[in-house]
């Protein structure tokens, strides 16, 4: 058995700014634990620019980011295992990995962060009918297999969801020579950032076909095209407005998901609409010295929002180690989401954090113009702030201060929660 | 080269025919069109283990059905294959249907099936709380099993190779002639002659048969959609629940899978083409509404995959399993739909009988072993078993498919054994790698690269499932 | 006279301006909510450049590319001209996070740099 302060599952932007946040505060024996052969996660892949605007005030690549974050980890003498896959964590913080070099290891660790990040959505979770031939890939499987294997999937790509990874994949096989035929998106609005909309689309003249959907994959051996058709309101595909787009590959980008058996294994309360675990506002779940951060509680899409998010994990679980594994004990309330929100993280507050303030993270429905955010406490509306524009592609935080929770009742927080809503 | 026995078509019936021969001083080939063994109508079915009392009394289907049944204890533990019998419950919604159930009953104890019992509803309940409140009552059959076809198959391909047989893959028979003696085969590698061929070649067996006795029955595909759900919904039932049958078939059953998986399926639809393997909305909405009335309780959005298979399903009405009338030495074992997985231990036994009708000798080999160990399954080892693996052989520390847990050891012996994996599905088959929640997303880089590096090819050589599906279009640059 | 259509990227609202021009030149904007996408307007029409990010070829690695990028936006029309120059180029490991791997790329006075480090390979391994 070995002994730790702190397990980090994962050594991706999560588990890293974890791991320095807890180290910053005071936690002298971390052990990060990576299951691909260098840290860094999904960055090292994502080898487009415009990560760190917000964390470092430049815009940087994905890699670059990454390193500079596994600098700091070198610096601090984190120590870390790479190709070590935990397969197992158990409620007294005892964890079994492997690797090849040590067999199998048991770790007890006196808190746990878990920053394993998410997976893509597959076929199979949207149900596309047709063959099934070779040239269906998930558009990061795609990008792994040319920004790191240098292999391309194909020579004539239909995209499937207009995420940001689909669209960055639009232009990254634009540039390496493959025909990007279109992007279909099933909302009537993409889930990307508008940058990416006109920088990877518009500038190639690549269609983004709204409120259309893949309705049929033709191909027995290797694909030869795809049927799209346009969707209703109820995003039923309409008859007669079937076309055929002859094709090699289809890019999935239709969604991404906490990877959560681990979280699940351990008995941890999960969200069902993140996926992702319940968390209170330093980012602890549900089971005692076991938090979680980054794109493992909900899907991110900006990673300097992760940074900050497992800062926040990091630092709360060196409190707890330094507390002799104390927890708060502070009264737990939830928050609600209300009209138009689809989501809240954190679902918990306690009462420490009425007089600290904290962030809340959320994502609309739908896209609303002109919409108020408003931050109630039963009847009483504690604060409210406007948006020109809200959409479920772009995470909104609502920084909560002190100022705004000092008329607060506790007694009615505890009855009625703390509820997030749209007003338009 | 002369071979005494040429087998057509390495599907489960094939691969056990191929394997029952090969406990023989015989010279065998197995001949299989496809790039890997099971890729017909084996790789894409129910998996379930009938208990006999469906087929009816009198049928060769009735009477293999049985007997497969009893068989498939040993040929499993000798083949290393998972096996369990769970037992299947027909359920009865209506008084109709409580009539259907005791006719089944009936039919079932001619046949000869063990343990056949018609249970009232409180008692279906108690066995399966998750089926639907609106139940009747429902028939009980304790011999029912699920099994892994693919791995039957598979192994019994192995054994089968590693006893003499020669497997041939990517081997189409374009044509057969009888010979003196014999037939000539004219396949895609060149001609092979036999003394004795079996025909097992499931959708296409019609048109083999018409080589050598002209046209006698047809094979009419009928198409059946999957859905297989995460794990999450593996344990809603505990047994394999049906609707009553109609004519079309037993109908969409729900069944939890050898894997732990939950498996919903299938329609039942003629199509024309032998090949047409495409799923469709129509389908899934079918097997969704179905499957709900049985077990309303299913979180269908916890589907991992879905597909489809096609049964080799004759204008008979039976199996056609019989010698060439016209031609000394041809056996047709043909028009294997359902129960024909839980008949294959069967058919090879009546295949072989045939066989030494038309003349063949079978003289015992000394050297015949009948087992076949199975591939190791990093995920089911105790923490024990693990650390011994991985110092023997570090490949078994190295985790390539998360999802399912499945290592690079495992991955690397399933393609290095006998008649192992030559193609991405046939690993993930094997080892069930990239068949989890992520559906490869991760491993499929992984696993690209370890085939082409265990089968001396560059990456973009690497197929899906044989020619024509390479799944990458060459190198940057 | 021509007519232009553009989304405004500044900010997360994405305005739809329409920009008329008259000899390259712009003679009016509307649909923008502030300054911000006028200004943004006057680049895209007049000079529209953008970052360039792709990888290299890397002998003896620990990957076999490194992913670059341009050091300065880079005009738009000379991104696929640029992309046929790096990708016939190959570079030996060790290579480190902002190596100038590629000098005043197509004459733009732009450099293509290395985004990370990479090391040498330690042996053959599938990971």
């Amino acid at each position: 058995m070995h002994n730790v302060d702190l397990a980090v599952i994962g050594g991706g932007p999560a588990g890293l700014a974890a791991a320095l946040a807890a180290r910053r505060n005071g936690v002298d024996n971390i052990l990060i634990i990576e299951r691909d052969k260098e840290l860094g996660g999904i960055l090292q892949q994502c080898i487009h620019n415009g990560f760190g605007l917000h964390y470092f005030g430049e815009e940087l690549t994905g890699p670059e980011y990454a390193e500079r974050f596994i600098e700091m980890v070198r610096e601090e003498n984190i120590p870390y295992k790479t190709n070590t896959m935990v397969l197992d964590i158990q409620a007294d913080r005892t964890i079994t990995a492997v690797n090849s070099r040590e067999g199998l290891l048991k770790i007890r660790a006196q808190a746990v962060i878990l920053a394993m990040g998410c997976r893509e959505r597959t076929r199979g979770a949207i149900n596309i009918p047709g063959d099934r031939p070779a040239g269906i890939f998930t558009a990061g499987c795609a990008q792994r297999f040319v920004n790191m294997e240098g292999y391309l999937p194909g020579k004539k790509a239909v995209i499937l969801g207009s995420g940001d990874i689909g669209l960055i994949m639009a232009r990254r096989l634009t540039l390496e020579g493959v025909e990007v035929k279109m992007v279909c998106e099933l909302m009537p609005y993409s889930g990307g950032l508008t940058r990416n909309i006109v920088q990877c689309l518009e500038d190639f003249n690549i269609p983004l076909k709204l409120s259309h959907t893949v309705v049929n994959i033709h191909g027995k051996d290797r694909l030869e095209g795809v049927t799209i058709a346009a969707v209703d309101e109820n995003l039923q595909p309409i008859e007669g407005s079937e076309e055929y787009v002859e094709c090699d590959t289809l890019l999935l980008s239709v969604g991404l998901i906490p990877e959560n058996e681990l979280s699940r294994g351990v008995g941890i309360a999960l969200d069902p609409v993140t996926s992702g675990p319940v968390v209170d506002e330093t980012m602890a779940t549900s089971v005692e010295g076991i938090y979680a951060c980054g794109n493992v509680v909900h899907v991110h899409d900006l990673v300097d929002y992760v940074t900050r998010e497992s800062e926040t994990a990091g630092y709360h679980a060196a409190e707890f180690i330094k507390n002799n594994n104390g927890a708060s004990g502070s009264e737990v309330h939830r928050t609600i989401p209300g009209k138009g929100v689809r989501y809240i993280v954190p679902q918990r507050i306690s009462n420490n954090s009425l007089l600290k303030g904290f962030k809340i993270f959320f994502r609309s429905d739908k896209v609303y113009v002109n919409a108020r955010i408003a931050v109630r406490c039963g009847r009483q509306v504690l604060h409210s702030v406007k948006r020109q524009k809200i959409s479920p592609g772009e995470m909104e935080i609502l920084d909560l201060k002190p100022s705004h929770l000092e008329n607060i009742e506790v007694s009615s927080l505890a009855e009625n929660g703390l509820t997030i809503e749209l007003e338009y | 080269m002369i071979f005494d026995v040429a087998v057509i078509g390495a599907g489960v019936t094939g691969a056990l025919t191929a394997r029952e021969l090969s406990r023989f001083d015989l010279k065998i080939c197995l001949l299989e069109r496809e790039a890997d063994v099971a890729m017909g109508t084996t790789k894409a079915n129910s998996a379930i283990v009938h208990a006999g009392y469906d087929a009816k009394y009198g049928t060769l289907k009735g009477k293999l059905n049985v007997r497969g049944n009893v068989l498939m204890d040993q040929v499993t533990r000798e083949l290393g294959v998972p096996f369990k019998r769970i037992g299947s419950l027909v359920l009865a919604f209506s008084d109709q249907d409580l009539l259907t159930l005791r006719k089944l009953y009936e039919n079932g104890v001619k046949n000869g099936v063990p343990g056949l019992k018609l249970l009232d509803r409180h008692q279906v309940m108690q066995m399966e709380p998750n089926v639907s409140k609106k139940v009747k009552g429902a028939l009980h059959a304790p011999t029912a099993g699920i099994v892994c076809p693919y791995e039957l198959a598979a192994g019994a391909v192995e054994n089968a190779v590693k006893n003499g047989t020669e497997l041939k893959l990517e081997c189409q028979v374009q044509d057969i002639k009888k010979i003196e003696g014999g037939f000539v085969l004219a396949t895609s590698q060149g001609d092979i002659k036999a003394r004795f061929v079996v025909n097992a070649a499931g959708l296409y067996a019609d048109l083999l048969s018409a080589m050598v006795n002209g046209p006698e029955f047809q094979i009419r595909p009928r198409k059946g959609e999957y859905l297989l759900l995460d794990k999450s919904q593996g344990n809603v039932v505990n047994s394999v629940i049906f609707m009553p049958p109609t004519e079309k078939g037993k109908g969409i059953l729900v069944t939890p899978t050898v894997d732990g998986n939950l498996l919903a399926g299938p329609t039942a639809v003629d199509v024309s083409d032998r090949e047409d393997l495409s799923v469709t909305s129509s389908g899934m909405n079918q097997i969704i509404k179905r499957a709900k009335q049985m077990v309303p309780d299913i979180q269908f959005r916890d589907v991992v995959t879905s597909f489809a298979g096609l049964r080799a399903t004759p204008d008979t009405g039976d199996f056609v399993i019989e010698a060439s009338r016209k031609a000394k030495g041809f056996i047709n074992a043909a028009g294997i739909e359902s129960p024909g997985l839980t008949a294959a231990p069967a058919i090879a036994e009546y295949v072989l009988d045939l066989l030494r009708q038309q003349g063949l000798e079978l003289k015992p080999k000394t050297d015949f072993n009948p087992v076949r160990k199975p591939l190791l399954r990093f995920s089911e080892m105790s923490d024990k078993e693990r650390e011994e693996l991985i110092r023997s052989n570090p490949m078994y520390g190295n985790i390539v498919c998360r999802c399912e847990t499945v290592t690079e050891g495992e991955i690397v012996e399933s393609i290095r054994r006998p008649a192992g994996a030559r193609n991405l599905d046939a690993v993930k088959r094997r080892t069930r790698a990239g068949m989890g929640r992520c559906q490869g997303g991760f491993c499929t880089p992984r696993l690209v690269a370890i085939l082409a590096r265990e089968l001396g090819i560059p990456a973009e050589e690497v197929t899906k499932k044989g020619k024509g599906s390479k799944i990458l279009m060459g190198e940057k640059v | 006279m021509e007519e232009r259509k553009l989304t405004c990227i500044v900010c997360p609202m994405g305005c739809q301006l329409n920009i008329s021009l008259e000899d390259g030149k712009i003679s009016s904007i509307s649909g923008n909510r502030c300054n911000r996408g006028s200004v943004y307007a006057h680049e895209e029409c007049t000079a529209p450049k953008r970052m360039l990010t792709t990888t290299v070829r890397v002998i003896d690695g620990f990957h076999p590319f490194v992913p670059v990028k341009s050091d300065k936006p880079i005009p738009k029309e000379y991104l696929f001209k640029c992309m046929n120059l790096i990708r016939a180029i190959k570079v030996k490991a060790p290579v480190k996070s902002g190596d100038i791997l590629i000098q005043d790329i197509c004459g733009t006075g732009v450099n293509i740099m290395a985004a990370r480090t990479i090391p040498r390979a330690e042996k053959q391994e599938v990971s």
